[in-house]
């Protein structure tokens, strides 16, 4: 157990040069690409005399390793600073996102996990058969398909053909604000004030937006679940259990799935990247009010500090679920001693 | 035969492995009877569907495997024509088994404990975890292990051990028959021997039946009442144990008892049997053992011969009988 603190701390100390090298490349990469937050603003009819003086205000006129080492030094007190193109404190506007992108990212990765795991135990289970054959070619379809495609794709159908559920944004028009001040969660706020009707359209809000992203990755996992599974149920103490007389299901969906969830682990802790990367274009595609939208905004509006707040935020997220991951091993396995 | 004394009844038995050059014949027509309480120990060499055998007893073959014709009577029962459930319950409660590999027969992932209380939930529905437990930890103890080893896992534990544990959960039900397949193979030579030793004990104290499948003539020879040759999935010989080793009657069993080594007579070489196994997709006519059969006959490649009773022994040669 102390070892297990031990690892954690070591890991969590680790994300800390990992965020500076990453938050160094952004730094650059953006002063790189053409154009910034003044011309953005201003347009590019602005008298000379505006922008300088804009550039000026904004300490954007100083040698970039002042600003660099400006910007690492406030970040290393935990400021991310203010908002080059609106009034508003980066921290504020990421905690403002943030339980949006949370939200549709924990819903989307259980729907990538139950469909993907579940579909490829049993094509493993049903090997070599009609329905192995159809759940190996959703794999391969939904592992090609573009994210933001299917989301067109899910809204024609069941937005606009079927009807049935909402294509853009976390709630209807008839839901108060007030209602959600707690958390920034709407699933949870909703809850704290037993607004039922109010859960009910975050939810339906979330369905599309959470499928899109959540099939989209469920067909590696169908894939990486079916070839474990394959090699698992070939295992010796699987011939053992069914000699005891343990029912079929109980052993291919807890012996043997138990025993080849552990590489899907990793992939897991692997694929969060991918989920994150996949939130952005989900989130646009639906109007999803979340980080992946205010990066994408402010990317256009070149408001450097937003940006490099978000990259930072993103980041932290894929290390911290990397570390949960590598946590969840040692519960699962009792032979992975930290 | 008394039929009440009848524990298990092989009737003609076929296995076939369908595969893409053809079929596998793994087991071509066996019939064996079993007592209870006995010790059947089943010997061949690799390849000769001992194994095979001993799997299609309680339908555990992998596909492509299956039992083409044939019947297993247990108790009575033919368990080639049961339904899955009552297949389940002589699996957990009737025949048990364990296996050649100890160190890959447990879930890595389940605490000791967790396999007895898995084994006992499923075959007696409600008992307590507690209950479960208690037998869990009385079986270790009967077998010599602490029952405080009871919730570590099995990668904490030595092979002689795993394989302690591979029989208690083998006989936590009380079954009366014993598939062991080469329990000792993975076991170095002291471990096997205390394992015989249990083997010998629990059969005694429970009345147990046990079918040893094994390529070691010695392992047989100590534990067993009477001993079947196996020879390219079909049975050469079937004896008591002291009969088979004193006087061999098939040519096959005198080749394999001849390539024992022994220490004690000064042998310049090692008795081999010329040629190989036979091809089990397209096995010789006849007798399958005559192509490599000193004293093979005119018969021996035109007629399978049948098992004729000579001494106690049920040899399945020409040269004990006539084609009827």
């Amino acid at each position: 157990m102390k070892n297990l603190f031990r690892y954690i701390l070591t890991r969590t100390l680790m994300t800390i040069p990992m965020v500076l090298i990453l938050l160094t490349i952004i730094f650059v990469v953006l002063r790189l690409m053409p154009g910034d937050p003044v011309s953005a603003m201003l347009g590019g009819h602005a008298p000379e005399k505006v922008i300088e003086q804009k550039r000026e205000q904004l300490g954007l006129n100083r040698p970039m390793h002042v600003q660099y080492a400006d910007y690492i030094w406030k970040v290393c007190h935990m400021d991310l600073g203010e908002s080059m193109v609106l009034q508003q404190e980066v921290t504020v506007a990421i905690a403002e996102k943030l339980p949006a992108t949370i939200e549709l990212t924990a819903f989307g990765m259980l729907i990538t996990l139950v469909i993907g795991v579940l579909l490829g135990a049993y094509a493993a289970d049903k090997r070599r058969t009609i329905r192995d054959s159809a759940i190996r070619l959703y794999g391969i379809v939904v592992y090609c398909i573009p994210v933001y495609w299917l989301g067109l794709m899910l809204q024609l159908v069941f937005g606009i053909w079927l009807d049935w559920l909402p294509i853009a944004g976390r709630t209807g028009p008839r839901i108060f604000a007030s209602d959600f001040q707690n958390t920034g969660f709407y699933l949870v706020d909703t809850l704290l004030v037993r607004d039922w009707e109010a859960f009910r359209d975050v939810l339906i809000h979330l369905v599309l937006p959470s499928f899109t992203l959540g099939l989209t990755l469920s067909g590696i996992f169908v894939r990486l679940t079916r070839a474990n599974m394959l090699d698992v149920l070939k295992a010796d103490y699987i011939l053992a259990a069914e000699s005891r007389g343990i029912p079929h299901g109980r052993i291919v969906y807890r012996h043997a799935l138990m025993n080849a969830f552990i590489p899907i682990l990793t992939m897991m802790g692997l694929q969060v990247a991918l989920l994150m990367a996949g939130a952005i274009l989900t989130e646009t595609t639906f109007s999803w009010p979340g980080m992946g939208r205010l990066l994408l905004e402010r990317i256009y509006l070149r408001d450097y500090p937003t940006i490099q707040g978000v990259i930072i935020v993103f980041a932290l997220m894929v290390a911290f679920i990397s570390l949960l991951v590598d946590i969840i091993y040692a519960i699962v396995d009792p032979r992975i001693r930290y | 035969m008394d039929h009440t004394e009848t524990l298990l009844d092989i009737q003609d038995l076929r296995v076939e492995f369908p595969i893409s050059i053809g079929t596998v014949r793994a087991v071509q027509g066996v019939s064996l009877t079993l007592k209870r309480g006995e010790v059947m120990g089943l010997v061949g060499e690799s390849g000769c569907g001992k194994s095979t055998l001993g799997f299609s007893l309680l339908r555990l073959l992998r596909p492509p495997g299956r039992i083409a014709s044939g019947r297993i009577l247990y108790h009575g029962r033919d368990i080639v024509a049961m339904e899955e459930k009552e297949l389940l319950a002589v699996r957990g409660t009737g025949i048990a088994m364990i296996f050649q590999d100890p160190l890959t027969s447990l879930n890595p992932l389940m605490s000791i404990s967790e396999h007895f209380v898995e084994t006992l939930r499923t075959h007696e529905k409600g008992i307590s975890r507690h209950d479960a437990l208690e037998r869990a930890g009385g079986m270790l103890e009967s077998l010599g292990i602490g029952t405080n080893r009871l919730h570590e896992y099995p990668h904490q534990m030595s092979g002689g051990m795993r394989q302690r544990i591979m029989i208690g959960l083998a006989l936590i039900m009380k079954p009366d028959l014993l598939v062991a397949d080469e329990p000792t193979t993975a076991l170095d030579v002291i471990v096997e021997a205390q394992f015989l030793d249990l083997l010998q004990t629990l059969r005694e104290s429970l009345n147990l039946a046990i079918i040893l499948i094994t390529h070691n003539l010695g392992n047989v020879a100590q534990l067993s009442d009477r001993i079947t040759v196996m020879y390219g999935g079909t049975i050469a010989e079937v004896a008591p144990a002291q009969a088979l080793f004193d006087e061999p009657l098939h040519p096959y069993t005198q080749g394999l008892l001849a390539s024992i080594p022994n220490i004690r007579l000064e042998q310049p070489r090692l008795h081999t049997m010329p040629g190989s196994t036979p091809d089990l997709v397209d096995p010789p006519s006849g007798c399958i053992f005559h192509p490599r059969c000193g004293r093979a006959m005119d018969i021996c490649s035109r007629q399978r011969p049948p098992a004729f009773l000579r001494n106690g022994h049920e040899v399945s040669c020409w040269l004990y009988g006539d084609a009827p």
